[in-house]
């Protein structure tokens, strides 16, 4: 393909604010020199495996394009860093995250992959593990397997546990090696089953990256004996995570599924892409009263992010025509009436403490009123304007973006995940959940805390089924925990082996163990306090 | 952890305490969030003042009640304590935790214990009432406080909000039965410490007789009542592999089925005393679990 620069057309706005004006330019194709020597790094690269190379190979040919056009304001701050598109590529050829909807395809079975509906559980796994390599996504793997317990269950036909696992631990084991990214991502619950048990078994045995895996908790329907044999999981290998089923389908209805790294979206749809406004930039870019910084730069900002996204969509939908002409499409295994985008925020501790000093206080947020409700009233403003700020083609979440708390990606340094508090600083536990359980019920594509147990919680699984219930009580969407003793961390959201990291420079299976290494050079999450967190996940194409 | 500020005050006798303007706890202090002091998360409330003087004890300062002598104050860097009428008072407002006042304390106690009313100590719980399975009360030995115990768990029973929290003792065991008849009607379980089965050897570690012990585990296991026994492994002293078979005999007969938690001795805040005595080693405790294991005890943990 030839590296010139394509016409590229202006995004048309939907609403820009009265009097601004906006210079919408192409942005001229990089250096070819420079894509020639990038190419080359990558095909030495002895850490990376064959297909490491040929992924990144790709992002190089993608970001010879020119980025979709923005405006002159919406460029300066990308270039100051205020806000980032993730590394997600120049040229958008596929949402960033894609939920198949894989109970339809078990059911009618597909033309496009020539399977016709499965008849037993060996079929329906066979058929599942057919499909995966045909779903996209950012990282080139599929970002969502399914529910898989609920897609597994009408096959079982009254097998016990010990037979399922017997049954499903060769696929199990595939799952990790064909699709060896740790944001793929598996969905449990809510309902108690056998299915579920046994997959809860495997994961114990198997300690694997792969599939990272949530559990949908809800208050009727998951036993607290379930709860308390999931956590036991979380004690062997760091998962699952857990997620609050009603508030989830108050926002996404009972279809939707976590994915990649706290990403709540609908099954069917998914999200075309992820942008995402460091907040803490945006402070330090603010020169006035807080006052002012609620009333200019926060909101300049906010639409310099939602410029961005729509200029990444219109491409995505207009230019590369995803969503006409994809397989799942076409089988009509997701349709874009259930996509939307996500509009990400990151930096908010530091950006709440830079006000909080400016105004004469020490109080940092995570300890001080003060400052808390100052950090609730920065997200607040944030939703509201998001919420008001119509989007093309987000039919998915009523013609809107919806809020990420992102937690990070490998290169962020300095800078706290999301709406977390930061690393080594939580407070207790009860504080921790008071001060960032507000935050939750605005963020419906996904929010996360992590709180740190130490390893006397292995004796008493029950007190942490507890803390979980009384979380999602008090409004948390989340609950993540990690564990001192066992050999995972979670980076970001994902896992990596810690016995992985140690050898990452002779390379790694896979490819998310490298995200991890910088991350954790970076962020320090492998020296957490104990009880605590930080987080990241980068993805796309690099 | 927040407490009610209100008039804070040690020294005072603990017949004080009891009969006047109702009944009083004094409290060595209390932790919302606890995963090792009975089934689930609990709020756990340390009750000054302990009836064995064990060499083993880890929080010492929790033994006596302060007896108004007023070492402390002279050695307290932020004038947090004051000797007044007999008693020292603290300030807990400017106290910066250095623990001075403990490490001087010539009785094995702390001027830094509160009087709190049943009231007071159900609206700490309240807080974080969404995080708990329960509460429970140790010490200190928190029978020595029996009525404050049964008061602060009617209150949270006859309380709407509270009543489904399960209540829970944690106990040294040296209790008379009318200590455990007066909580009966209130408390869901107990979990008692069981420090050497043979006289001689839990006088050694404890200074006291152990009938008491003996006496209570048997009536809490009849009354179904008893949750858990702890075993506190000190090898040389009560580790002996036939000492382990006559108290696991004597667990299945009297309280079969019970829980039971093997606990290996640690130094860390003994006093000099209690340094003397070893450590029990990984190998040491998993073959003291493999006895009384052999000998029919049912959950058995080993910690």
């Amino acid at each position: 393909m030839p590296l010139a620069s394509r016409p590229v057309r202006s995004p048309s706005r939907s609403d820009p604010q009265a009097g601004e004006q906006r210079d919408v330019a192409a942005e001229a194709p990089p250096d070819p020199d420079r894509v020639r020597s990038e190419a080359a790094r990558v095909v030495r690269d002895p850490t990376l495996s064959y297909r490491q190379r040929v992924q990144q190979l790709a992002a190089v040919a993608e970001n010879a394009l020119p980025r979709p056009a923005v405006s002159e304001a919406c460029r300066q701050a990308l270039d100051d860093r205020v806000i980032c598109d993730m590394y997600e590529g120049n040229a958008p050829y596929r949402p960033r995250y894609v939920l198949p909807d894989y109970e339809k395809a078990l059911r009618n079975g597909s033309a496009y992959l020539e399977l016709p509906p499965p008849q037993d559980l060996n079929e329906a796994l066979w058929f599942l593990a057919s499909m995966y390599g045909s779903v996209p996504s950012i990282t080139g793997y599929p970002v969502y397997l399914g529910d898989l317990d609920r897609l597994l269950e009408p096959y079982v036909d009254g097998l016990s546990v010990d037979a399922l696992v017997r049954a499903l631990r060769p696929f199990w084991r595939a799952l990790d090696r064909m699709v060896p990214d740790a944001f793929a991502h598996a969905n449990l619950g809510p309902r108690d089953t056998p299915v579920l048990r046994a997959i809860l078994r495997l994961e114990r045995e198997l300690k694997q990256v792969v599939p990272n895996l949530s559990l949908k908790v809800d208050a009727e329907l998951t036993p607290d004996d379930l709860l308390a044999d999931a956590v036991r999981t979380v004690f062997a290998c760091a998962k699952p995570h857990f997620v609050h089923h009603e508030m989830m389908m108050r926002d996404h209805g009972e279809r939707y599924a976590a994915v990649s790294c706290y990403n709540s979206l609908k099954i069917g749809g998914g999200s075309h892409t992820l942008p995402r406004l460091n907040l803490a930039e945006a402070v330090l870019r603010h020169d006035g009263s807080t006052e002012a910084f609620f009333e200019t730069t926060l909101p300049r900002y906010v639409e310099a992010t939602a410029e961005l996204m729509e200029a990444r969509i219109r491409f995505l939908v207009e230019e590369a025509g995803f969503y006409r002409h994809d397989w799942l499409v076409r089988e009509g295994l997701i349709s874009l009436e259930r996509f939307s985008a996500m509009f990400g925020l990151y930096g908010l501790a530091e950006a709440v403490d830079e006000l909080m000093r400016r105004g004469g206080s020490d109080g940092r947020y995570g300890h001080d009123g003060a400052a808390n409700e100052l950090g609730h009233r920065i997200t607040r403003a944030v939703a509201a304007q998001v919420a008001e700020r119509p989007m093309p083609y987000c039919e998915g979440f009523g013609g809107r973006a919806m809020l990420h708390a992102q937690s990070g990606i490998d290169s962020d340094v300095g800078v706290t995940a999301g709406t977390r508090i930061p690393i080594g600083t939580e407070p207790d536990l009860y504080r921790h959940l008071a001060a960032v359980a507000p935050h939750h019920e605005l963020f419906a594509a996904g929010v996360s805390d992590i709180l740190h147990f130490d390893e006397t919680a292995e004796r008493n699984p029950e007190a942490i089924v507890d803390v979980m219930r009384g979380a999602f009580a008090l409004g948390m969407r989340e609950f993540t925990f990690n564990l001192d003793s066992n050999d995972f961390i979670r980076i970001t959201g994902y896992l990596v082996r810690k016995s992985d990291l140690a050898h990452v420079d002779s390379g790694a299976r896979h490819g998310s163990t490298f995200l991890g290494a910088g991350n954790e050079e970076g962020a320090h999450c492998s020296q957490r306090a104990t009880k605590r967190v930080v987080a990241s996940e980068r993805l796309a194409g690099r | 952890m927040t407490v009610a500020r209100a008039a804070t005050l040690s020294g005072a006798a603990l017949a004080d305490l009891l009969p006047r303007e109702g009944v009083h706890g004094l409290v060595a202090g209390m932790l919302e969030f606890s995963l090792v002091d009975g089934p689930g998360n609990r709020f756990v409330t340390f009750l000054q003042g302990c009836t064995f003087d064990c060499v083993a004890c880890h929080n010492p300062y929790t033994i006596n009640v302060c007896d108004g002598c007023g070492v402390c104050v002279s050695v307290c860097t932020t004038g947090s304590l004051e000797a007044r009428d007999g008693y020292v008072l603290w300030n807990p407002d400017t106290c910066i935790g250095c623990d001075a006042c403990i490490e001087i304390c010539p009785s094995d106690s702390t001027p830094k214990t509160q009087k709190l009313t049943p009231g007071q100590l159900v609206d700490e719980v309240r807080k974080v009432a969404l995080f708990l399975s329960g509460v429970t009360v140790s010490g200190g030995e928190a029978t020595m406080q029996a009525p404050f115990v049964r008061a602060y768990f009617e209150a949270l029973a006859s309380d709407p909000e509270l009543a489904h929290l399960t209540r829970f003792v944690d106990s040294n065991g040296d209790a008379p039965r009318s200590t455990w008849d007066l909580l009966e009607p209130v408390m869901d379980g107990a979990m008692l410490d069981l420090k050497a089965l043979d006289g001689d050897v839990h006088r050694q570690l404890t200074g006291a007789s152990n009938e008491r012990v003996l006496a209570s585990i048997e009536l809490l296991a009849a009354r179904g009542q008893l949750y858990e026994v702890r075993l506190l492994l000190v090898p040389g002293r009560n580790d002996a592999d036939d000492q382990l078979r006559r108290t696991a005999a004597y667990l299945t007969r009297v309280a079969p089925g019970v829980r039971v938690k093997v606990i290996g001795f640690r130094r860390h805040g003994v006093r000099p005393v209690g340094s003397a005595l070893s450590e029990p080693t990984a190998e040491r405790s998993a073959r003291a679990a493999a006895v009384l294991r052999a000998e029919g005890v049912g959950e058995l943990v080993v910690v």
